[in-house]
């Protein structure tokens, strides 16, 4: 989930292809990079490319993107296990990173020994997930693109009509440090909004955001799969399995086209939003949703989603495409994606360029999300990011909190389908 | 069948070769050039058939027997070139496999669900297109539209209609007094839904294919019926349909096996999700399944095993097949 969760997240523009590229381009003595991702990544959106080839005139860039993760990444391995059909530059979503960090590191180049890559820019933890275990060489294969820092996005207008406050600050510290909190609010939201009306828009997007401010989840230090046990994740599931028993939820499920009805039509009041969400609400909430949206801090600094970059080694032009890797990467490029797309850096040294400390988001109300994110981004803990991440969180939230949120199971029996289903499919 | 390959052998050539050799005592350029015209007639065809065999080696029969191969080894999609043997385990282990039960079951009531209703509208409304009517051009192409959408163009709008809170079913159901029917989470709900969209695009095809033979059957059938006082009901039960029996029998073959492969559409009928087939599994097909294992989860041994059971199972029922119209035709 959260790989359709990124792809979708500010693809406010379709992914068309570069309207340069074409016969035109091109000539002696140039060097044609190509660049797979999936969804809308933004870096051409963002105009990156062009500015690349307008400072190297003796490079040009091609993108090749395949609408969902899930397509792309079983291409992607499979591409790299017989070294062709690669693109120079190919993006990682972070529930696969752990992935190919542990089996394909000797397939990609080291960019942590590219010049121009600073170590120090980074958020620490960012940095860890694309770098291969020792034990596999140590190299740093891939560089953060962006982060998914949570806020809550809510609806002022349902807010103040169910008498909560509706300033950003206040409705911050209604649920501030504690996730239960915000259950409460939920339920003193309910018992004035009356039913009909939902507080959150599912009770896999509250366990997703709650899973995320924890350091371990899924996998522990040593690689083991611990999710069964650790009460961290039991604990979000129970969490957010409320939401659902509570009647708190309007039981959609996210990425469907139920869930973009569900902004359209005003059937929730809050959501639990990542930086890279903003845009997908203010697309499916239309004008009619402008200046009824706003969001505030979540409970706990809690990350989803975000991506890499990593060069393959079979690649003919790896050393350049290392170089723009490396540019694409850096700070101020990240500080662009963000001002253009709301892709949110991964690198803390564009915390401080203003295009991220001052930004503010028109569509919600002019809140200012660079100073929201950046406070959310920088109490992320170091997350322990584990092979089969996604498969795990994905089978959490479609199989066991989608049973309890829309079948009406028990939380118990929700858990035990999900534990029965991740059992398969990790099982060799 | 056998009866007409033969006409190709080499055997059927016999005459031919026969007189070419009387003929050919005379100067020995002859000789070469009958005996050339013999090699000609005897493996022209085969170099003519040759372009589908070398097709179908490289992407039929290879694919085929790898699948098999890695069918019997643990081998994950990360890492393709090593491969472990495990020789049928991963066929025992589908015994036990509760998640396969389920999708095989599911797999047989949508495949039922949609392909009974689905034939029997074909054969309706290839009955009506056989009628003289204005413009019946305009609705032949009508009829075959559905079949040119596109799989997901037509799953993502089907989506839209069978949505829970704002659905265009839901709304009629709502408005003629039924209650809202929750299309993705119930078990019967979901499987209708999903059968429905494989209705409504296969059956102007097969309306087509049985009109196609429809036409075929002499008029004089349908005069002489006329003339011993069959209605028109009457006619197309004991004329048409004895008449298309063959092209009824192949369109359930063809049926049973893209039933036996669904795919795409419980796929995109899942929203976002992917190929969990429903929270509780409840419209997972057999090829989903084989999608989860090897392309989400990346076992490809055993997403190769779950393909050879799904041939295996086609198999099977061509055998059930063969053997109950062996014991139709013997009667």
């Amino acid at each position: 989930m959260g790989a359709a969760a990124l792809l979708l997240g500010g693809c406010a523009q379709d992914p068309e292809t570069d309207p340069k590229a074409g016969p035109s381009a091109g000539g002696k003595g140039q060097t044609t990079l190509t660049v797979g991702v999936f969804g809308a990544f933004g870096l051409q959106e963002a105009g990156l490319y062009d500015e690349y080839m307008a400072q190297n005139p003796g490079i040009r860039i091609e993108q090749t993107s395949i609408e969902r993760n899930e397509n792309y990444y079983p291409q992607l391995l499979t591409h790299l296990g017989t070294g062709s059909g690669l693109a120079d530059i190919q993006a990682v979503e972070v529930n696969n990173i752990a992935e190919i960090t542990a089996t394909q590191a000797d397939k990609l180049v080291d960019l942590g020994k590219v010049s121009g890559v600073d170590k120090a820019a980074y958020l620490p933890w960012k940095w860890a997930q694309g770098t291969a275990p020792a034990a596999k060489g140590g190299a740093t294969v891939g560089l953060g693109t962006d982060i998914g820092p949570q806020g809550i996005c809510y609806r002022k207008d349902l807010f103040e009509a169910a008498g909560l406050p509706s300033d950003r600050e206040a409705v911050g510290a209604l649920w501030a440090g504690d996730w239960g909190k915000y259950l409460e609010t939920g339920k003193a939201y309910k018992a004035k909004a009356g039913d009909g009306k939902a507080f959150v828009d599912s009770a896999s997007g509250v366990m997703a955001a709650v899973t995320g401010s924890s350091a371990q989840r899924f996998y522990d230090e040593q690689g083991k799969v611990v999710y069964k046990t650790n009460p961290a994740v039991r604990g979000a599931f129970d969490l957010a399995a409320s939401f659902a028993t509570e009647g708190l939820s309007a039981k959609l499920q996210q990425f469907t086209p139920g869930w973009d009805q569900g902004f359209a039509n005003g059937a929730f009041a809050t959501v639990s939003c990542p930086a890279w969400m903003l845009g997908y609400i203010q697309d499916k909430a239309g004008p009619a949703g402008k200046d009824k949206w706003d969001v505030a801090q979540a409970p706990k600094p809690s990350n989803w989603g975000g991506s890499f970059l990593v060069v393959p080694k079979a690649g003919k032009n790896a050393e350049a495409a290392a170089k723009l890797a490396a540019w694409l990467t850096a700070p101020e490029q990240q500080a662009k994606l963000f001002e253009k797309r709301g892709s949110f850096p991964s690198a803390s040294a564009a915390y401080k360029l203003p295009a991220v400390s001052g930004a503010k988001h028109e569509y919600f109300g002019g809140a200012p999300i660079g100073e929201i994110f950046s406070k959310a981004a920088q109490g992320v803990p170091v997350t322990v990011v584990g092979p089969k991440d996604l498969v795990i969180a994905q089978n959490l939230a479609d199989i066991g909190m989608l049973q309890v949120d829309q079948k009406g199971r028990s939380p118990q029996e929700g858990w035990e389908a999900a534990v029965k289903a991740i059992d398969n499919a990790l099982d060799q | 069948m056998t009866d007409e390959t033969a006409v190709l052998s080499p055997s059927a050539a016999a005459p031919e070769r026969a007189a070419a050799e009387g003929g050919g005592r005379g100067r020995p350029g002859q000789v070469w050039r009958s005996r050339r015209y013999r090699w000609d007639l005897r493996w022209s065809p085969y170099a003519f058939v040759a372009p589908f065999f070398l097709f179908f080696a490289a992407f039929g029969l290879f694919p085929l027997l790898y699948t098999g191969w890695a069918a019997l080894h643990q081998v994950e999609l990360t890492d393709p070139d090593s491969m472990t043997w495990v020789g049928l385990r991963n066929f025992t282990r589908l015994w036990d496999d509760e998640f396969f039960w389920n999708a095989l079951r599911n797999t047989v009531t949508i495949g039922l669900l949609s392909t009974v209703p689905q034939l029997a509208i074909a054969l309706g409304v290839a009955h009506l297109l056989n009628y003289r009517l204005r413009g019946s051009a305009f609705f032949r192409v009508a009829v075959l539209t559905p079949y040119a959408t596109s799989v997901a163009a037509a799953t993502l709008v089907f989506v839209l209609l069978f949505g829970r809170d704002y659905g265009m079913i839901n709304w009629v159901l709502s408005a003629v007094g039924f209650g809202a029917v929750d299309w993705q989470n119930g078990t019967f709900a979901s499987q209708l839904a999903v059968s429905t969209i494989v209705i409504w695009r296969w059956t102007g095809y097969n309306a087509l294919i049985y009109l196609a033979a429809m036409q075929a059957v002499p008029g004089e059938l349908y005069e002489s019926a006329a003339l011993d006082g069959a209605s028109r009901w009457q006619q197309f039960l004991h004329v048409t349909v004895p008449s298309l029996r063959p092209t009824i029998l192949f369109t359930c073959v063809v049926s049973t096996i893209g039933a036996t492969q669904l795919f795409g559409e419980p796929l995109l009928f899942n929203g976002g999700a992917g190929a969990t087939g429903g929270s509780d599994h409840q419209f997972q097909t057999l090829g989903l399944y084989l999608y989860e294992q090897g392309w989400v989860n990346l076992h490809l041994g055993r997403a190769s095993a779950i393909a050879w059971a799904m041939f295996l199972i086609l198999l099977l029922i061509a055998g059930a097949a063969r053997l109950l119209r062996g014991r139709g035709n013997s009667r």
